[in-house]
């Protein structure tokens, strides 16, 4: 065996909740201002296990277990922010930000512009979402777009093992807040990662799948989903181009257009429900920016409009399926 | 830590009335063999999504519930099934639930932590820390202004003080003399934090009594002592006397969930709370006093096991809630 010429960079298997904690983890030691706070985070190393062991390494002023207090969680760590601290909070499910949601609004996206321009508020809030393991209507909900909908905020979905890995420096560095979304159903799928983090641009699109035929637009949890369906549709003879929109907002219009004006045609999905959604916002903007280009309407799939059932045959039918892209992409094909 | 002894910890033994005993002892094995049967159903995949285990806490649920009338409500959590047996709710139903079926309790929508029936008030498992706790307010409200003596009763855990809205709901009921019996199952954990870790003051009652809430506790491994507490307590309610506030002392066996390796508790403490187990407590109480022998006491397993197995035949030969119904109830179905 002869040695490589070229050096390759050194790779690691890695899962989601461990790229998520290597990152967490290089946030701590690269600055003293960053804590962690949130419920079960410490001594019984997070309600997803992502930052185990974070407390034994870095001691309880740094990783901080709080109470079931999630208004307060959000506040504080808005607060501290305001005052130099760069805190990384986290909610268990976005479920339960839902009592957070008063402080993340009404102070966090507000408070730079209600002050003139005095008090940014440099925090990290985490939080979980997406369907699937039947947990009913309390626990299942995916709400991205409530977040995505409020100026002042950066909310970020964090769908692959490499976002996972670099997500927290720009996160932190960015000097206003930022909501991450991660997601417990992929938190145990691994993925061969070079050793050092390869820097990832929070603010753009991902084309996870390159093709010609049609755009699927989509984010988080989903996004498997749909890689999926592109390749059944593969086998079909239809080359499906697959965009992680990554940044819910800001969102990309230019990397959405683009592929749009090289195949025409655009399906979006996610998880959260249709009615004012991602979808209709990213169906909208198509419209108005590239409507002479579209060969077909664009189609949007999201969650059945109801609370999500626990029963696993309505779940499934409440939820988008391969199936239910696959019959999308064929109306926009016109080969339905 | 000053934590006062409980305020009513002598089980009245001596008064007992040996039907009622034996009623209480049944209502307890009742609640443990159907969740012990949950366990290996969960192990077979027939029930999924969360599963939080009452196992321990059976006499709380049990003497609360002996003290009520038919027509008072009960607002619960995600850990309700005790709560729901002991109310009177059909196993099959609540079995049928469990397994997502249509004749569940909640037509297969909810599952073990959403459990709700309207014949006997039971106004649901709520799966929100401190999310029902609110509305029981609200429910004892309606009650008070449409001139009914009925009473509510809140269940709650240890974790659902550190919340908000226990502290305004508290309040509330108190200022406007709700009939609001809040029932606090303090199991000194809220998933893997300590109530000591979260509570400044980890005294609930005292917490409780600074919103002018008569606030007692109680030994809840002790039925008797919990039944007699919560006699006087539901009798002042009924009365007009507004909210009282109760700290059932108790443990949970075993994990917060199915999902939960509980890591965070000494295997010795837990198992000085087994030898606390309330039903071989109130057998040997009933033993005693010779109401109860070990033939007795095997014609009642025998009993039990035979209703759990019928709850389990009735659930299973229930059909799935068809396709077709999957967005039923999401609005009202009466004409505006
Ligand atoms: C608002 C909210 N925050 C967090 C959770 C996650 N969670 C579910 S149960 C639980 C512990 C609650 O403890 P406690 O109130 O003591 O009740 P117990 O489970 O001990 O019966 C937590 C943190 C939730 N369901 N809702
Ligand atoms: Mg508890």
């Amino acid at each position: 065996m002869s040695a490589p010429t070229v050096a390759e960079p050194a790779t690691v298997t890695l899962t989601l909740r461990e790229a998520l904690k290597q990152s967490l983890r290089e946030a701590l030691i690269a600055d003293d201002r960053v804590f962690l706070l949130g419920e079960d985070i410490g001594a019984y190393g997070g309600c997803f296990a992502v930052t185990m062991g974070l407390l034994d390494e870095f001691g309880p002023g740094r990783v901080r277990d709080t109470p079931l207090s999630e208004v307060a969680i959000a506040g504080a760590a808005i607060g501290a922010a305001m005052n130099g601290m760069r805190p990384i909070a986290e909610i268990m499910t976005c479920n339960f930000s839902l009592l957070a949601l008063d402080q993340v609004v009404n102070n966090a996206a507000t408070m730079l512009h209600m002050s003139g321009g005095q008090f940014n508020v440099p925090v990290v809030i985490r939080t979980t979402a997406g369907a699937g393991r039947q947990l009913a209507a309390q626990h299942s909900h995916s709400f991205e777009p409530i977040f995505a909908h409020v100026p002042g905020i950066r909310v970020v979905a964090i769908a692959t093992h490499e976002d996972a890995r670099a997500v927290l420096r720009p996160a932190l560095d960015d000097p206003d807040p930022v909501v991450l979304f991660e997601y417990p159903r992929i938190m145990t799928m691994e993925a061969e990662l070079p050793v050092d983090p390869v820097p990832v641009d929070l603010s753009t699109a991902a084309v996870r799948r390159p093709g010609s035929d049609v755009t699927l637009i989509t984010y988080g949890l989903t996004l498997h989903t749909v890689l999926e369906a592109a390749e059944t549709l593969a086998t079909d003879g239809i080359d499906a181009e697959v965009i992680d929109l990554r940044s819910l907002r800001p969102l990309d219009d230019a990397t959405v257009l683009s592929s749009v004006g090289r195949t025409h045609r655009a399906v979006v999905v996610e998880e959260a429900w249709r009615t004012l959604g991602v979808g209709a916002e990213i169906a909208a903007r198509v419209t108005e920016e590239a409507f002479y280009d579209l060969d077909a309407p664009v189609e949007r799939i999201g969650c059945a409009e109801v609370p999500l059932p626990y029963a696993k045959h309505l779940e499934d039918a409440a939820l988008p399926q391969v199936p239910s892209i696959v019959a999308a992409v064929r109306r926009v094909m016109h080969r339905g | 830590m000053t934590r006062q002894p409980p305020l009513v910890a002598v089980a009245r033994s001596r008064d007992l009335d040996p039907e009622h005993g034996l009623d209480l002892l049944r209502t307890m094995l009742v609640i443990r063999s159907f969740e012990e049967r949950c366990v290996e159903l969960y192990s077979a995949a027939q029930i999924r999504g969360f599963l939080h285990l009452y196992i321990g806490e059976e006499a709380v649920a049990t003497g609360v519930t002996a003290t009520l009338r038919e027509d008072d409500a009960v607002v619960s959590t995600y850990r309700e099934h005790g709560h729901a047996i002991a109310k009177g709710i059909g196993l099959g139903p609540i079995m049928a639930e469990m397994l997502g079926k249509v004749d569940g309790v909640s037509r297969g929508r909810g599952g073990s932590m959403h459990l709700f029936d309207a014949a006997t008030r039971f106004y649901g498992g709520n799966a929100i820390v401190a999310g029902g706790i609110p509305l029981a307010v609200g429910v004892a409200l309606a009650d008070q202004m449409q001139g009914r003596d009925r009473v509510t009763v809140c269940f709650f855990g240890d974790g659902a003080v550190d919340e908000g809205a226990f502290h305004e709901s508290l309040n509330l009921a108190s200022l406007w003399q709700a009939p609001v019996l809040f029932a606090c199952e303090n199991n000194h954990y809220a998933m893997g934090m300590a109530l000591e870790r979260a509570e400044a003051q980890p005294d609930l009652a005292l917490k409780a009594s600074g919103y002018a809430v008569p606030s007692w506790r109680v030994d809840g491994m002790d039925v008797l002592a919990v039944e007699e507490a919560t006699r006087r307590a539901v009798t002042a309610i009924r009365a007009g006397g507004g909210p009282v506030f109760i700290e059932y002392d108790t443990y949970r066996f075993r994990a917060h969930s199915m999902y939960d390796p509980d890591l965070y508790r000494d295997p010795a403490e837990v198992e000085a709370w087994k030898r606390r187990d309330p039903i071989p407590a109130l057998a040997a109480t009933l033993r005693e006093h010779g109401h109860l022998d070990d033939d007795a006491m095997a014609v009642m397993e025998a009993e039990v096991a035979a209703e759990i197995d019928e709850a389990v035949a009735f659930a299973e030969a229930s059909p799935l809630e068809p396709l077709e119904d999957l967005e039923r109830f999401v609005t009202s179905e009466v004409a505006p």
